[in-house]
C-alpha cells in the first residue's frame, strides 16, 4: 500500500491543500480565527453534556456515548455498552459444543459464517480433530465471504455517516448477492449456523460455485466505482484524513486488532502470523496503513475486500472433491437413513443428541482473523460435553475501548466518523 | 526462564492443546508481566485477552487468565493467576502496562466480582451500574438470574432518569451543583433511582 497517500486531486477541493492534506480549522479556543476580536467577552465558558444514543443511527447499534463538549470540540467521551448484553457466555455453559454455534451467529451478525468457523476450529483444537481438505477450503470461502459483506456494510454505513449516500446502495447490492449465496448454502441469510464440530452442516449446492465465480468477476468493478466515488473525493478526504489518529505503539497498547491495528502500521494479521485453515498456502497481501487515521482504516478495509476476492478465487480453483465431515461417528451425526435403519448408527445418533460430544480435559484458545479483528474463542473443558467456560475475545469490544483516546480533542461531527471507523457490531460488543 | 527470574513465585507451567500456560502468584504478577512485556528476549507486547475461569468443582480456585502474544516472535503465552475463593477476590490491575486492559478488567469485575487494585475506573460495563443481582458468570449464579422476571421489570420501570448518568458525568456539565440538595445527597451516598418496596403503596 505504498501508493496510498498519493491522492492526487483533480481540482482544488475545499478542505484539502495541494499536498492532499486535510486543512482543518477547529473552532477551539486555541486556534481561533484572527478576525475574532479579543476584546469581546468570550462566548460561554460552560461545557455541555450531550448524550448520543443508544437509539441513534450514527452510533451503529445500541451504543451510548456521553460527551462533554466545549463549544463543538469533544473534551471527553464516556461510552456505555451493554444494552444488547445477552449472556451468551453464561448460556454456553449449559450447552453442548455444537449448540454453541447458533449463539455465535448472533454475535457479529454482519459476518455470522466466520464466527461459526472460529468456534468450530476452537472446539476441534480442544478435541484434537483434523478436518478434511474440502471442509478447510469451504471454511476459507465462508470466512472470506463474511469479510467482504462485513466490510461492505462498514463502507456503506460509514459513507452515509459522512454524507455520501450512493456508495451505500452499491455496497448493499453486492452484499445482497453474497447473502443470496449464503442462503443457497445454509438456508439462512443471517443465522447461518454453517459449521459443526468436525465438519460443516452442508456441502455447497449446485450452482453455488458458478454464482461465487460470477460475483468474484463482477465485484472488483463495483469496488473500482466506489473507489472513484470516495478515495479521491475532497469531502471524504477532508472528513477522514488526520482524524482519530492512533500511533502503532498506542494501537498495540490498546490491544487493537484487525484493520484498526493495521491502519496504524502494525502488520499483524492472524491469517499470516498464526495461520489456520492453511491460510499460509494462499497468495494474498495484507494491506498496512501508515497514519492510523480514519482514512487509512478505510483504505485498509477497501484493499482487504480485493484481497478477499483473490482468496475466494484461489479457494474455488483448488476446491477438492471428497467428504466435508471427518469420518468419526462419535463426533459427526450419522445420516438420516442410516440412523433410521442401522442399529449402530442409531446408537451413535442417540448418544450424540442426548449426551453431546465430550471434550478431553484441557483448554484451548484459538484466534481467527474475523472482519473486525482478532476473534478468539477460549474453551475450557472438564471432560464433559459442556464447556466449563466459553469465552469470546470480541474484537469490536476491545477496539471500541480506544474510542475516547481517538476522539477527544476532535469536533463532534468527527466523533461520528471515528466511531464509524471502529466498525462495531453491538451484538458482539455486548454478547 | 521465568523460574530463573522469579523463583518459586512461579507455581507451575503446563501445555494444553499446544498452548503454553504459566501459573503465577499474584504478588509478582505486575513484575512478571512487565518483564514479559519489556524484556527484549520475551517481548510479549500484545495482550490479546483477559478473562477468568471458575470451575464447576467448587474447591478449585478461580483463575484469571491473561493471553499474551509476541508480535515479533509470533509465540503465545497464557499467564494465569489463581485466586482462593475463600478469601477476597482481588489482584493488581495491569492497566499501567496495557491500556487495553481497562475494559477487559472491567468486564471480569462485572462478570466475576474480582477487584482489580489500582484500576482507574472499575465500574460495571456490560450490566448497568445499579445491577443488584451479583456477578452473572459465577457458578453459583442461576441461569435465569436471582430476581424473578416481574421483579426485574418492576425495577426497570421504577428507575429514575438520573440513574442513567454517573456522578462523573453529571459533574461534567456542572449539572451536579444545580441538582436539588436532596437529590445531590442521595447521589453522593451512591444511591441512584429509588426502588420502592412492594409494601410501600
Amino acid at each position: 500500500m505504498g501508493q496510498k497517500r498519493t491522492v492526487e486531486l483533480d481540482v482544488a477541493t475545499p478542505g484539502v491543500n495541494e499536498a492532499g492534506e486535510a486543512q482543518r480549522y477547529p473552532l477551539g479556543v486555541g486556534r481561533a480565527p484572527s478576525f475574532i476580536d479579543d476584546s469581546e467577552p468570550a462566548l460561554g465558558g460552560d461545557h455541555m453534556l450531550v448524550n448520543i444514543g443508544p437509539q441513534h443511527p450514527a452510533t451503529h447499534g445500541v451504543l451510548r456515548l456521553v460527551v462533554e463538549l466545549d463549544g463543538e470540540v469533544v473534551k471527553r467521551v464516556i461510552p456505555h455498552v451493554g444494552y444488547l448484553h445477552s449472556g451468551f457466555e453464561k448460556l454456553g455453559e449449559y450447552r453442548h459444543y455444537n449448540q454453541l454455534i447458533p449463539l455465535t451467529d448472533r454475535m457479529d451478525y454482519l459476518a455470522p459464517m466466520s464466527n461459526n468457523v472460529g468456534l468450530a476450529l476452537a472446539a476441534e483444537k480442544l478435541m484434537g480433530l483434523e478436518t478434511t481438505e474440502r471442509c478447510k477450503v469451504l471454511r476459507v470461502i465462508a470466512c472470506e465471504m463474511s469479510r467482504i459483506i462485513s466490510h461492505l456494510v462498514w463502507m456503506g454505513t460509514t459513507a452515509i455517516d459522512i454524507g455520501a449516500f450512493t456508495p451505500f446502495l452499491w455496497c448493499f447490492q453486492q452484499r445482497e448477492i453474497i447473502y443470496n449465496l449464503q442462503e443457497m448454502w445454509t438456508g439462512a441469510r443471517l443465522t447461518t449456523s454453517l459449521t459443526r464440530v468436525g465438519g460443516l452442516m452442508a456441502d455447497i449446492p449446485d450452482g453455488f460455485e458458478n454464482g461465487l465465480r460470477q460475483f468474484c468477476a463482477n465485484f472488483p468493478k463495483v469496488l473500482d466505482e466506489v473507489d472513484r466515488m470516495l478515495t479521491r473525493n475532497g469531502i471524504w478526504v477532508g472528513r477522514t484524513q488526520g482524524i482519530g489518529v492512533l500511533s502503532g505503539e498506542d494501537a498495540i497498547n490498546y490491544s487493537l486488532s484487525g484493520p484498526m491495528l493495521r491502519a496504524s502500521g502494525v502488520p499483524y494479521d492472524v491469517r499470516k502470523d498464526r495461520p489456520y485453515l492453511d491460510y499460509e498456502t494462499y497468495d494474498f497481501e495484507v494491506p498496512i496503513g501508515e497514519h492510523g487515521d480514519v482514512y487509512d482504516r478505510f483504505l485498509c478495509r477497501f484493499e482487504e475486500m480485493r484481497q478477499s476476492t483473490r482468496i475466494l478465487e484461489q479457494a474455488l480453483d483448488r476446491l477438492p472433491a471428497g467428504p466435508i465431515n471427518i469420518d468419526d461417528p462419535r463426533v459427526i451425526l450419522p445420516g438420516k437413513t442410516a440412523a433410521m435403519s442401522d442399529m449402530e448408527a442409531m446408537i451413535f445418533h442417540f448418544k450424540q443428541v442426548m449426551e453431546g460430544v465430550p471434550a478431553p480435559v484441557g483448554e484451548a484458545y484459538l484466534p481467527i482473523e474475523g472482519p473486525k479483528g482478532e476473534l478468539g474463542y477460549y474453551l475450557v473443558s472438564d471432560g464433559t460435553a459442556k464447556p466449563v467456560r466459553w469465552r469470546v475475545r470480541p474484537p469490536a469490544f476491545i477496539n471500541l475501548a480506544a474510542l475516547p483516546e481517538m476522539a477527544e480533542g476532535h469536533m463532534l461531527s468527527d466523533l461520528i466518523a471515528i466511531n464509524a471507523s471502529v466498525d462495531i457490531v453491538m451484538g458482539e460488543v455486548d454478547r | 526462564m521465568l523460574r530463573q527470574q522469579f523463583g518459586d513465585k512461579i507455581d507451575r507451567a503446563e501445555v494444553s492443546c499446544g498452548d503454553t500456560i504459566v501459573y503465577v502468584r499474584k504478588s509478582v504478577l505486575i513484575a512478571v508481566m512487565r518483564w514479559l512485556k519489556e524484556s527484549p528476549d520475551q517481548d510479549y507486547q500484545y495482550l490479546a485477552d483477559i478473562t477468568a475461569v471458575e470451575y464447576r468443582d467448587g474447591e478449585r480456585p478461580l483463575e484469571i487468565v491473561y493471553e499474551l502474544f509476541s508480535l515479533q516472535k509470533l509465540t503465545q503465552l497464557r499467564v494465569k493467576v489463581e485466586l482462593d475463593k475463600a478469601r477476597a477476590l482481588a489482584l493488581p490491575s495491569v492497566v499501567s502496562l496495557w491500556k487495553g486492559a481497562n475494559w477487559l478488567e472491567r468486564e471480569v469485575y462485572d462478570m466475576f466480582g474480582v477487584q482489580f487494585e489500582n484500576h482507574p475506573d472499575l465500574r460495571r460495563i456490560l450490566m448497568w451500574e445499579t445491577y443488584a443481582e451479583g456477578h452473572p458468570l459465577r457458578k453459583d449464579f442461576p441461569l435465569r438470574g436471582r430476581f424473578s422476571r416481574s421483579e426485574q421489570v418492576r425495577q426497570a420501570l421504577n428507575a429514575n432518569p438520573e440513574a442513567h448518568y454517573s456522578m462523573e458525568e453529571l459533574s461534567i456539565a456542572e449539572a451536579y451543583v444545580d441538582l436539588p440538595p436532596e437529590m445531590r445527597d442521595r447521589l453522593a451516598r451512591g444511591e441512584r433511582g429509588r426502588i420502592p418496596d412492594p409494601g410501600d403503596e
